[in-house]
């Protein structure tokens, strides 16, 4: 890997001010996505900016819901007591990404900011757009098997690998930045980019702003969610698809949801056109279908050596449908 | 040979060190002042290297030399293409070495092999395998005619996938020249002996001027059998820099073009029977794989030729030369993927006879081997599976529902041969009233370090605790490699034969210092016996209604192994395999994309081996079974045999569960989704 400077500043102001003057520079939250990058040559930022003593590591209540540091780690975020009970989606999504040492290490404001794992992104001695920009392409015609169906354009068919971000999505969570000009505050769902033209940009963030918080709004539908992953083992795998979603029938009608999915985009996708359909339609599995169709009526699939990525959408058609069921069968 | 330490369910001797972390592997070994290697390599499938530019990569502080085809030393042989490592430009396959840098750090050798530059003259490259072409063929009887006349005839065409051995400890040396022209190893290798012979004969020395040491193996199922190009590699090294180790620990991703893999195989299995299920003719016709620079060929075949009774047998292989890096050994090569088609095959025979697969394979049980005629040594096939059948429930084999999960049960059959080196030499010595065994064998997590002992204890007619064992060094007698399940079988068998020639020539009341040798010779009873070991696998599936996920909450083998040294060792083993086995059935899959020609899923996030929240209830047991023939201590290797089969077993269980027949491996939810029916409404649990 190429040598790099360290430094970990006293606060969150300075360190934001590091990154934001040296084009070279990045954060170091968790690590465990970033580290991988530097070994294998993705990434070779010439200043690492430790932030992770900088943010808060509490969970702590606000206005009805809660608000999460930057820094609280994964494996404390699945388990506070209060997101459980209040918000098992999120809880469930943490405790089925990667693996119990990995979450003893990531935090929540650098889990959202992990890179797609396209094997093509990967490699470094392979062509890719959201590497290095301009270079091609090598998902397409290649092994797709984890690669977008909805929203992914020419340039890039990379997937978001998130769990966690899928969750948040669903729940309309906000996400606090710091910046050199002061804070912002971004609803989750705007944080990640489509590729568009630009699949090297992950996120609307400008270079050296920090996550510093995640705001979850009081949600009391939230109380009866979930978070389905399917993947190709039982464990310490990237999602084929994932559903997180948020039910609340009454007599037999869906009067609300909240419905995203993982594993099928650039970003973390809100399905609010199947929400739309849910909406005062009777709870049943005929309105699920239609709601998971509505929002798959786009969706291409890609080919590939291994067979293509086509079978993700009847994969998550049919996963939403029992998602749905489940949450309408058992209300939590 | 009385048995009283054999048998006995002792601890690894070998388990604290391990659970403690003291024990040493290759690349930890303390050494003073070490020098890091880290390899470069070609980023094309085919083609040739014009120019290599070192200049910035010397630049960096910290780095020692850069080793090129330009500067690297001759070597004495360059017969072995695949260990011909940096000695022409040629470029055979991507991820072949073309460089390697040599630093202060491992850091900054890693990034120093990043800065070279490297220019080539690219060739178009071949990399897919494909069914096409000539089959030589190996016939018996009258194949065509048999399958024309038949009641019943199964033609299908079954694929597994390329896997890659992915051991949890890294193919690592640490490499040592002394000024004397010595040469030292620390090798994470299956065989000290073997890797010795190899690396002599490559740099054209003495066997006597290297020492090759291995007190501990994290793994290697095969794939650590026999020295890569990393060792040479790593032995090079070293030589450029006399008199200072140098390491070597091979990245994730490096494993995946230097080190061996199971050729990908695509199998058209046919089968003929009568109505009763009697099968009249068998053919199986593989295609394979091997590196265009070395011929490697996984004999997937060889296991139909003995299995069942049919008169009529074809087997046939034909080997693709492709630009792909070089195949090796994996847990029961030839065996394991030879072994999915056919019992596969055999419960597609079963359903369409409407006979329980287990009665189907009754009736083919033969008496005699099929392709040799001797008769078995042993052969208790039919008691395993009705065994099996028994302990595993075969009878609540559904297709129920449970849930949202469809339930299933499957079977297959395993056969792997009695393999023995005539090549092993051990030494018993006695002193200070205990007894030391010498022998240079491996103990790649098999057990040697526990079970030599309860051999050589037996031998002598001592206490197991009076027995140290001394593995691992060249420094000890000759042995051979731990491959084929032939390790315990060969080592044992060279222990025991010490352990007479000590009594005989001693007595019971030896005196300090009284030291025998014995070694392992051909058996003579393979010229009368054919010899095998034999199982069955029982697999229960469940696979998800809605998403089709597959999971496989149990297995359950039942093996006929001879006498079995340390059922703790033993079932360790097995289960492993079995283990293994599940994997190849549901995750493993390297893939090879054909435009750059090598596996883009090179890591542990991509390369799927089944996990903890995979295994459900393993259980493998054994027949009581005493086979005189196959050596002193009536054992049979128990390495390979518990993968073999299982993939069959769980696809078979797959297809009870959902009516859904996979022909490729892994079976991945994809291949299982199309044929599940729509999501229906929840049903009771």
């Amino acid at each position: 890997m190429k040598p790099f400077d360290y430094r970990a500043p006293a606060d969150a102001a300075t360190a934001v001010r590091t990154v934001a003057a040296d084009p070279s520079a990045v954060f170091l939250g968790g690590g465990t996505n970033l580290v991988d990058h530097l070994k294998l040559g993705i990434t070779t930022p010439g200043l690492v900016v430790d932030v992770t003593a900088l943010t808060s590591a509490e969970i702590t209540g606000r206005h009805g819901g809660l608000r999460i540091g930057a820094a609280v780690r994964n494996s404390d975020l699945s388990a506070d007591h209060r997101v459980r009970e209040r918000y098992p989606v999120l809880a469930e999504a943490v405790l089925a990404g990667a693996s119990g040492q990995l979450r003893n290490m990531a935090t929540t404001g650098g889990n959202p900011l992990q890179r797609t794992r396209c094997v093509y992104f990967q490699d470094v001695t392979t062509p890719c757009n959201k590497r290095q920009p301009g270079s091609g392409c090598s998902a397409f015609g290649g092994y797709t098997r984890h690669h977008a169906v909805l929203g992914a354009s020419p340039h890039c068919i990379a997937t978001h690998p998130s769990d966690l971000a899928v969750a948040l999505t669903a729940l309309d969570a906000e996400v606090q930045v710091l910046g050199t000009t002061g804070e912002r505050s971004i609803p989750f769902g705007e944080l990640h980019r489509l590729p568009g033209e630009h699949p090297e940009l992950d996120t609307v963030l400008d270079h050296g702003e920090l996550i510093t918080a995640i705001d979850l709004p009081e949600a009391p539908i939230a109380a009866n969610s979930t978070y389905r992953k399917v993947r190709d083992r039982a464990s310490y795998a990237f999602a084929l698809v994932s559903v997180a979603a948020a039910l609340r029938v009454e007599d037999g009608i869906v009067r609300d949801s909240r419905i995203a999915f993982g594993g099928v985009a650039h970003k973390p996708w809100r399905a609010h056109q199947a929400e739309a359909v849910l909406r005062d339609a009777p709870a049943n599995e005929d309105t699920y279908r239609e709601a998971a169709e509505a929002e798959l009526a786009e969706a291409v699939a890609v080919d590939g050596i291994d067979g293509g990525n086509g079978f993700k959408i009847p994969l998550l058609t049919r996963t939403l449908v029992a998602t749905l069921r489940d949450l309408a069968g058992e209300a939590r | 040979m009385t048995a009283r330490a054999i048998g006995q369910s002792l601890p690894r001797r070998d388990g604290r060190a391990k659970v403690t972390g003291t024990a040493t592997y290759a690349y930890e070994t303390p050494v003073d002042r070490p020098a890091y290697c880290h390899p470069v390599q070609a980023d094309i499938a085919r083609g040739r290297v014009t120019w290599l530019n070192t200049a910035e990569a010397e630049k960096l502080p910290g780095v020692l030399a850069v080793l090129t085809e330009a500067n690297a030393e001759r070597l004495a042989s360059t017969e072995d293409a695949e260990l011909a490592v940096l000695q022409s430009a040629e470029v055979a396959f991507r991820g072949q070495l073309i460089g390697a840098v040599l630093a202060e750090t491992a850091e900054v050798a890693r990034e120093a092999a990043d800065l070279v530059e490297v220019t080539y003259v690219e060739q178009e490259h071949e990399t897919e395998l494909t069914a096409d072409g000539d089959y030589d063929a190996d016939t018996t009887g009258d194949v065509e005619t048999a399958f024309a006349e038949a009641d019943v005839v199964i033609d299908q065409t079954y694929r597994t996938a390329m896997y890659h051995n992915n051991p949890l400890e890294p193919h690592a040396t640490t490499a040592l020249w002394q000024d004397d022209g010595t040469l030292t190893l620390w090798e994470s290798t299956q065989g000290v002996h073997p890797a010795r012979a190899k690396v002599a004969e490559v740099f054209g020395l003495d066997s006597e001027q290297i020492r090759v040491i291995c007190p501990f193996v994290g793994g290697g199922f095969g794939s650590k059998g026999m020295p890569h190009a990393n060792v040479i590699l790593a032995t090079m090294a070293a030589r450029a820099l006399p008199g200072r180790p140098v390491k070597l620990a091979l990245t994730r991703q490096q494993m995946f073009s230097l080190t061996g893999y199971r050729t990908p195989t695509i199998q058209r299995t046919r089968l003929a029977a009568d109505r009763d299920g009697r099968l009249s003719a068998i053919a199986f016709d593989v295609a394979e794989q091997t590196s265009r620079i070395k011929e490697y060929a996984e004999e997937s075949g060889k296991p139909s030729r003995t299995m069942y009774a049919a008169p009529n047998r074809r087997v046939a292989h034909r080997l693709s030369a492709l630009d792909v890096p070089v195949p090796s050994w994996m847990r029961a090569p030839g065996e394991c993927p030879g072994m999915f088609g056919p019992e596969v095959a055999m419960d597609e025979l079963a359903d369409a006879l409407g006979m329980d697969p287990i009665e189907l394979r009754l009736r083919n049980d033969p008496d005699t081997d099929p392709e040799s005629g001797k008769p078995f040594s042993s052969r208790n096939l039919a008691e395993c599976l009705r065994t099996g059948a028994e302990r595993f429930g075969w009878a609540e084999r559904g297709p129920r529902r449970e849930g949202d999960w469809l339930v299933g049960y499957g079977v297959a059959a395993s056969v792997y041969p009695v393999n023995r080196s005539p090549e092993s030499t051990a030494a018993i010595r006695f002193h200070g009233g205990r007894y030391t065994v010498d022998i240079g064998a491996a103990d790649l997590g098999t057990g040697t370090w526990t079970t030599l002992p309860q051999i050589a204890a037996d031998a002598l007619g001592v206490p197991v605790g009076e027995v140290e064992v001394r593995i691992g060094d060249t420094d000890y007698p000759n042995a051979s490699v731990a491959g084929g399940s032939s390790g315990m079988i060969t080592w044992g068998s060279a222990v025991v034969d010490a352990a007479l020639a000590f009594r005989e020539k001693f007595g019971t009341e030896p005196a300090d210092g009284d030291e025998a040798e014995g070694s392992v010779s051909q058996n003579p009873d393979e010229e009368r016996f054919a010899m095998s070991a034999f199982g069955a696998q029982f697999a229960e599936a469940r696979v998800h209604a809605d998403t089709g996920e597959a999971r496989v909450p149990r297995l359950h083998g039942v093996f006929a192994v001879g006498r079995v040294i340390n059922p703790r060792t033993a079932r360790s083993q097995l289960v492993g395999g079995m283990t293994m086995g599940l994997s190849m059935a549901l995750h493993e899959q390297s893939v090879l994309d054909p435009r750059f020609g090598h596996v883009v899923n090179h890591d542990l996030a991509e390369y799927h081996i089944t996990a903890n929240a995979d295994v459900g209830e393993i259980t493998a047991d054994w027949l009581d079974e005493h086979d005189p023939y196959v050596n002193a201590m009536g054992a049979k290797g128990i390495g390979e045999i518990g993968i073999v089969g299982t993939a069959a077993a769980v696809v078979n269980a797959v297809h009870r569960a959902t009516g859904v027949r996979v022909r490729e491996l892994p079976v991945t939810l994809d291949k299982l989704l199309p044929g599940l029916s729509s999501p229906g409404p929840r049903r009771a649990t």
